[in-house]
Parts: C-alpha cells; structure tokens; sequence
C-alpha cells in the first residue's frame, strides 16, 4: 500500500476543528478505565504522532505539552511525566515528518514503533528514578498494539482531505 | 540575527526555533516532576485540572458502567437466590460476634475508666466503592466515588471485610484517589497477632507485601497473621493485615526476606469502607539530632 504522498494526490487543507476533535476523542478514549490490562494503546500518543508527522504546523510542542498535563491529573501519575514524554515525541515526529511520510505505510508504522517506544521509555526513566516499581515488559505492548492501528487511522484521519478523484484527462495531476 | 547580518523577513516567521522550544519544554516538564515528586507543591494545580476535567471522565466512564449495569440486569434467579442465602448464613454468623461485641466494649470501657486510662476514639466510616483502577502502570492506586464533598481526606484508610486495603492519598470533589497497601511508596505499622513483634510493612508493587529490616533470628514463622499496631495514630490498632508466606533466609545479608500477602481483596473491585479520619499522633522530636549533623559536617570540613 502507498502512503498519501507517493499516490500523487492532492489532499484538501485540513480543517483545524477536525484535528482538535480527533485530539478530544483521543483523550476521551484515553480516558476509558481499563484498569492494568496490558496492550491497551495510548490514544493521545498516536493521534499526536500522526498529526505531528502530517501537519507539524499546527500541531507541535504546545499541544503536546497541554495534553500531557491532562493525562498526567487523569492517569493519577507524577505531573510532568506524560507531558515530557509528549513533548519529545511531537518534536521527534516533527523532525522526521519531511522523510517519513514518503515511505510505504509499513514502514511509517515502523518509524512510529520506535516513536511510540521512546516515549515509553521516557516515562519509565522518569518513573524509575523517582522509585516507582518496573511495570513489567507487558506494558510495552500497547506500543505494538497502536502501531498495528497505524494503517486504519492513516485512513480514517485523512477521509476528510480526500477530494473525489474526477479523472480529467486533460489536465493530468 | 542570521549569518548575513539582518534578520530574515517576517512573513514566514514561525516563532522560536523548534530545538529551543524542545528544551523550553522539556525544562518545564523536568521542572515539574521535581516540584511535585521532592516538593510536593502541585496538589493544587492538580485539584483544579481534576475538577475541570471530571465531567469528560465520568462522560467516558459511563459507557464502561452501562455495560455493566447491562450485564447486572441479565443476571440468572438462582445465583441472585444463592447469593442471598449466603449472606444470610454469613450475617447469622457475624451476629453472635456482635451480640458479644457490644457487651464487650461496654465492658472494656469501664474498665478503662476503672484503670484512669486514655479512652480509645470510637470509629466510624462511610462505605464508597471502588470505581477503578488508576492506569498509571508505575504505582498501585485505585479511585473511590466518595470525595471532598462526602468529607473524605487525605490520610483516611480503607478496609473491605477482611482487612486493611489502603489510604487515601488525595480527595478530589467527587472522587477520592486510594494507594493500595501493596504500592511501593505505601508504609504501615504492624505487629505479629501471635507474639506482638512490632515491626513496618512495605508494599512490593507487585501484589505482595514486604517486612523489611527484620533479623534472621527473629520469631517470625510463615502463616503469621500481621495486624496494624495502631502506633501512628493513624490505623486503627488490630486491623488484619497480611500473612506471611514466604520467609527467605540468605548468609550475604543480615536481615531475612520476609514477603506477605496481602489479607484484604486487593486486586479485586467493590465497596470498601473509609474510616474516619484521626488525628495522628506527633512525630517525635528532632531539633536535637540536626545541630549536631551540622556541626558535624562543619568539623569535617575544616
């Protein structure tokens, strides 16, 4: 399958009510308690990712920062540990937006596994220095389990920039 | 300023430079973690986020407990009738425990005014139920639906009907966050039931209990029974606690490895009940040992 750019398509400009929507829905879905059921992926990290890479204007640093501080009063974790961990991903993700984004899907999805990971890997840091106990390697399948999510939600967050695609012969783009 | 010498036109200006607002960021948030992990300055700014956010949070919660409440309604006529036989059965058995009880604090109240001694403080509680599971991988905390407004706070402690759970740690408006006895930053002052060694119980994190600082001679053997010594003033004395089932004894180390579990249905969700809160007992003083450390340090130095 092709990634967005190597199809050659125009997309639409993307609406800025759309993106704080999908981020809203993300936190909501973040919100759900599922208790420690391992493999449940974190839905503000993907959908920040995603936005980083595709639209790394509008999305950044800032909005990150905020939705960290978010999940860190609502997970009840230390505040500043989402938010560091979100912080270095969007500017990671805005980073390697140029690249990544003319790749096959699978291997944006790569990339985005070794994204998603940091970002763990980052929170475990700042946890373990702290005292916490290890969670367990179980944890780290929610990493695996948003990347496999990475091919739908390309999809489904782009519907709206697709135009209808009218063949004009004449003016072929 | 560019290499050139003026500065770029402004029509494309995007703000400071995306390495700078990295690291303006990142001190932010490192900042943060020190101020609320040694300083623990943040509880404020954490009790207005909570309050604002908690209309999205039950939003989300409510499909979760309409599933639930589904599942409840569906529930067969027989487990409800067995259910309710059982705790028939349970109550017939309690009842002889209370009918004694009663008499028996009676009985030791005036026998404590016989001796001239301090009147223990009668406890009462409130009973909440455990919504759920906090998602931070990293600690053990649960949260209850009682809150600020049903007059919980910090420091109360939970039990269900076998022992001690938690303690409360932070009360929101209309929640309250629980740290489970088994988190790792959780602490509670014990004693064996059977020979009244005194000793601290610490949470393990993984679902397990741990005696710390406890020589390899001490009496202590697996199945002892662990309940609270009431020394802080903060548990109620002759809580149930935990059990010992594991005791490890290793030449390296002077102390053994004495793991218990945890006698109260940690890992398991429903109504707990919150006592009251009590006014902790004053830390001894420590004016006297700073001093000397200081004077100390200076001598070194010197």
């Amino acid at each position: 399958m092709q990634s967005p750019h190597a199809m050659r398509r125009i997309l639409l400009p993307v609406k800025n009510w759309f993106i704080v929507m999908t981020l809203f829905a993300a936190l909501l879905l973040n919100m759900v308690p599922v208790g420690y059921f391992p493999g449940i992926p974190d839905w503000i990290a993907l959908v920040l990712v995603f936005w980083c890479l595709h639209q790394p204007l509008k999305v950044g640093m800032g909005t990150g920062f905020m939705l960290g501080l978010l999940m860190d009063v609502v997970d009840a974790s230390v505040m500043g540990q989402h938010a560091l961990a979100y912080v270095c991903l969007a500017y990671a993700a805005a980073r390697l937006s140029r690249r990544v984004l003319w790749f096959p899907l699978r291997q944006q999805a790569l990339h985005v596994l070794l994204l998603l990971l940091s970002g763990q890997l980052i929170m475990l840091f700042a946890r373990m220095v702290s005292g916490a106990h290890f969670p367990g390697f179980s944890w780290f399948f929610s990493s695996f389990t948003g990347v496999l999510l990475w091919y739908p939600l390309t999809y489904l967050l782009l519907a709206p920039q697709f135009r209808p695609q009218e063949k004009d012969f004449h003016r072929p783009i | 300023m560019s290499s050139t010498g003026h500065e770029p036109p402004p029509f494309f200006n995007r703000g400071p430079a995306p390495l700078v607002r990295l690291l303006f960021f990142v001190a932010i948030s490192l900042a943060l973690l020190v101020a609320d992990l040694r300083l623990h300055m943040l509880e404020w700014t954490r009790l207005t986020v909570a309050t604002l956010v908690w209309p999205i949070q039950r939003a989300a919660w409510l499909p979760i407990q309409a599933a639930g409440n589904i599942g409840h309604y569906f529930i067969r006529q027989s487990d409800l009738q067995a259910d309710n036989e059982s705790l028939q059965r349970q109550r017939i058995k309690a009842a002889k425990l209370l009918l004694r009880q009663r008499h028996l604090e009676d009985e030791n109240q005036r026998l404590r005014i016989l001796l001239d001694m301090k009147m223990r403080q009668p406890v009462n509680g409130q009973i909440a139920e455990i919504i759920y599971a906090a998602r931070d991988p990293f600690s053990r905390h649960v949260t209850i639906d009682k809150g600020l407004q049903q007059g919980i706070q910090a420091g109360q402690v939970i039990v269900d009907e076998r022992g001690v759970m938690g303690q409360v740690i932070r009360s929101f408006p209309h929640t309250a966050e629980v740290s489970l006895l088994t988190d790792k930053q959780q602490a509670i002052p014990v004693q064996v039931q059977r020979n009244g060694l005194r000793s601290v119980l610490s949470g393990a994190g993984n679902g397990r209990l741990e005696l710390r600082f406890l020589t390899t001679d001490t009496d202590i053997l697996v199945g002892d029974v662990l309940v609270t010594s009431g020394l802080d003033g903060i548990y109620l004395a002759g809580l149930p606690v935990a059990k010992v089932i594991k005791i490890e004894h290793d030449n390296a180390n002077i102390f053994a490895r004495i793991t218990c579990a945890p006698l109260a249905g940690i890992e398991h969700h429903g109504l707990v009940l919150v006592l009251d809160a009590r006014t902790p007992l004053a830390l001894p003083p420590t004016e006297d040992l700073v001093p000397e450390k200081s004077k100390r340090g200076r001598k070194e130095k010197q």
